[in-house]
């Protein structure tokens, strides 16, 4: 079977999966609604302002959305990552990217961006500038030998990311300290609903994002051969790792602002995928776009059903996966290489 | 007669002074030479000869501090990488040790500089790379990964992957540097069929002075970033000019069955302690 028609075959699939889950996670949650009820809502029949149409459509939907949208783009800047770094453990937040990101939405919110459209677009600015400044650190500090050893960039991005998440509670103790809490709760990340403007917003950046990585899935195998040999076949090695970086710390730098800094989608999300479909960056790619939607879904829809009528954070059921799932990749996969 | 394929005019570069892990910055000094379109050249010196610098230029991954390389009549400096790497393949020293795609795979991405454009690959693409893996035997291991496979294998695929750029000039890096006696006989007998078959003009750098001296037509002798000597092998692999570029003294005779030279070091009991930097195995500058 060529790549294309692998590609459709995957999609299709995937797609299937997806929808799937989203109508399973439009039926549970801790408002106890009838099948009925939700059935109602969707079909438009429930009265404009019934418990069932506000919890199905203004509640339960976007937060799906935000799931969906979150997943997505943590696990394609898994991969963009992991190829543009050549390290199969990169991911956003073992890189610190995401507590540079984070540490990003801090300091915005502690110059009063909350939760309006513009402000929310304010608060991905400072998110991606954080997320910049972490993944230059981590570069700079991994990239002092010639090469980027896998180890040191491991070691770089942990560093990195302590030395923001102190930072994160240095300022918002400063600031207030009776919200180190709620902080504290938004660090595990932690999905909630968005309204429709700001989910248009986030859907939009993340099709940037999203787009500058696909558009340079061919290229990103070529990388795989090392920078000179790509530069070699013709690719322009410097801008291709300008623009990934910047793609990646756009998919991150977004997630974290409307969803919280959530940790190892993007290791878990393409791994399983490349133990589908095999290394091929243009598969990869948009295969993880909607492998992440699932993922984060599954995880989130679990998180507020589990403990219901409590709530988890949907980076503590994603943590507790990614953390035995990497220690099994260093195991296994990369014993010879890390 | 038509012009060179490649011509360097007095080329020179230098690394920067504060270049990692080097004690001198090596500079690179007055390269004049050519390459006709249909031949054999082969690069030879010992380490830190600026061998792995010359292809680098040749590639445009480093630009020259001094004078100018011409490809097809054009200046380097006026292609486009793509363009470029449609004519001038390189077949490195090794490829990295996690390399988790297949040899088809691998072969596939020589199709890059054909249409960079593109996200998937043509059946024109999957033609050419079908010939290139063809024409270096590894058509059996097309769909096993290339870090399965052995020493001898990885390396004919990777020379398929250049193949498959469809490119004029064809360059390889110590193509025999971590293979064993039987690759070296296997490595002449393709260089040469791919000259003859496929009309590929070769530049051949390597250690390897008795593998150069079988397969070239004529040799470039390199030491200390400067040109030693240009010529026919039996002109260039004379004990006088080794003795030069190599700093030992070595015999020279001639092959028991194709009468082309063969050198062997001069063993000595007396022979004097190699110089710093100089260790076998390293790559050159």
């Amino acid at each position: 079977m060529s790549p294309a028609h692998r590609l459709i075959t995957l999609l299709g699939v995937l797609a299937a999966v997806l929808v799937l889950a989203g109508a399973v996670a439009l039926f549970v949650g801790s408002a106890a609604l009838s099948p009925r009820a939700v059935l109602d809502a969707v079909t438009g029949r429930a009265s404009a302002e019934s418990v069932e149409r506000v919890v199905t459509l203004s509640i339960r939907f976007p937060r799906i959305a935000v799931a969906i949208l979150a997943g997505g783009a943590l696990a394609v800047a898994g991969v963009a990552f992991q190829a543009l770094t050549r390290n199969p453990l990169a991911e956003p937040s073992v890189l610190g990217v995401s507590a540079g990101a984070a540490f990003g939405v801090v300091i915005g919110q502690s110059l009063g961006l909350g939760p309006g459209l513009l402000q929310a677009a304010g608060l991905t600015a400072f998110a991606f500038a954080g997320a910049l400044l972490a993944a230059a650190a981590v570069y700079l500090i991994a990239a002092a030998g010639r090469e980027l050893r896998i180890q040191t960039l491991l070691l770089a991005g942990v560093i990195v990311g302590i030395f923001f998440s102190a930072a994160i509670t240095v300022v918002v103790s400063l600031l207030d300290f009776n919200r180190l809490g709620g902080v504290i709760h938004w660090l595990l990340g932690n999905l909630a609903p968005i309204p429709p403007r700001p989910l248009a917003l986030f859907a939009a950046l993340l099709a940037v994002g999203f787009g500058l990585v696909l558009a340079h899935a061919r290229e990103l195998n070529l990388l795989a051969l090392g920078e000179e040999s790509a530069r070699q076949l013709g690719v322009h090695a410097e801008r291709l790792k300008l623009v990934i970086f910047v793609g990646a710390a756009l998919l991150t730098a977004s997630v974290v602002a409307f969803a919280g800094p959530i940790g190892f989608v993007g290791l878990i999300v393409p791994h399983a995928l490349r133990m589908l479909v095999g290394p091929d960056n243009r598969l990869l790619v948009p295969a993880s776009l909607l492998g992440g939607g699932v993922f984060l879904l599954v995880a989130d829809t679990v998180a507020r059903t589990i403990v219901a009528p409590a709530e988890l954070s949907v980076g503590v059921i994603t943590a507790f996966c990614g953390a035995p799932f990497f220690v099994w990749l260093l195991r296994t996969r990369y014993r010879g290489n890390v | 007669m038509s012009p060179p394929l490649v011509e360097l005019r007095g080329v020179g570069f230098a690394y920067p002074a504060s270049g990692e892990g080097r004690a001198h910055p090596f500079r690179l000094a007055d390269l004049s030479f050519e390459v006709g379109a249909g031949e054999i050249v082969g690069v030879l010196g010992p380490n830190s000869a600026g061998k792995t610098t010359l292809i680098r230029l040749l590639t445009r991954v480093l630009e020259p501090a001094t004078g100018s390389i011409v490809l097809e009549g054009r200046p380097l400096r006026r292609w486009r990488p793509a363009e470029l790497a449609r004519r001038v393949a390189v077949v490195p020293q090794g490829v990295p040790p996690q390399f988790p795609f297949t040899v088809e795979e691998l072969v596939l991405m020589g199709r890059y500089p054909h249409a960079p454009d593109r996200y998937f690959e043509t059946q024109v693409d999957r033609a050419s790379a079908h010939a290139a893996m063809e024409a270096t035997s590894v058509l059996e291991f097309a769909t096993q990964r290339l870090d399965s496979l052995s020493g001898g294998e990885r390396q004919r695929a990777v020379v398929a992957r250049a193949l498959a750029q469809e490119p004029r000039l064809l360059v390889l890096d110590e193509p025999t540097a971590h293979l064993d006696l039987r690759y070296q006989a296997e490595t002449a007998a393709l260089l040469r069929r791919l000259n003859h078959e496929r009309g590929v003009t070769i530049l051949l750098v390597s250690h390897d002075l008795n593998l150069a001296a079988e397969v070239c037509d004529r040799l470039l002798l390199m030491a200390g970033g400067r040109q030693v000597a240009v010529g026919p092998p039996e002109a260039v692999l004379n004990e006088a000019l080794l003795a030069t570029a190599f700093g030992c003294e070595v015999t020279v005779e001639k092959h028991p069955t194709t009468r082309r030279p063969v050198v062997l070091p001069t063993w000595r009991a007396d022979a004097p302690s190699i110089g710093r930097g100089d260790a076998p195995t390293t790559k050159g500058g």
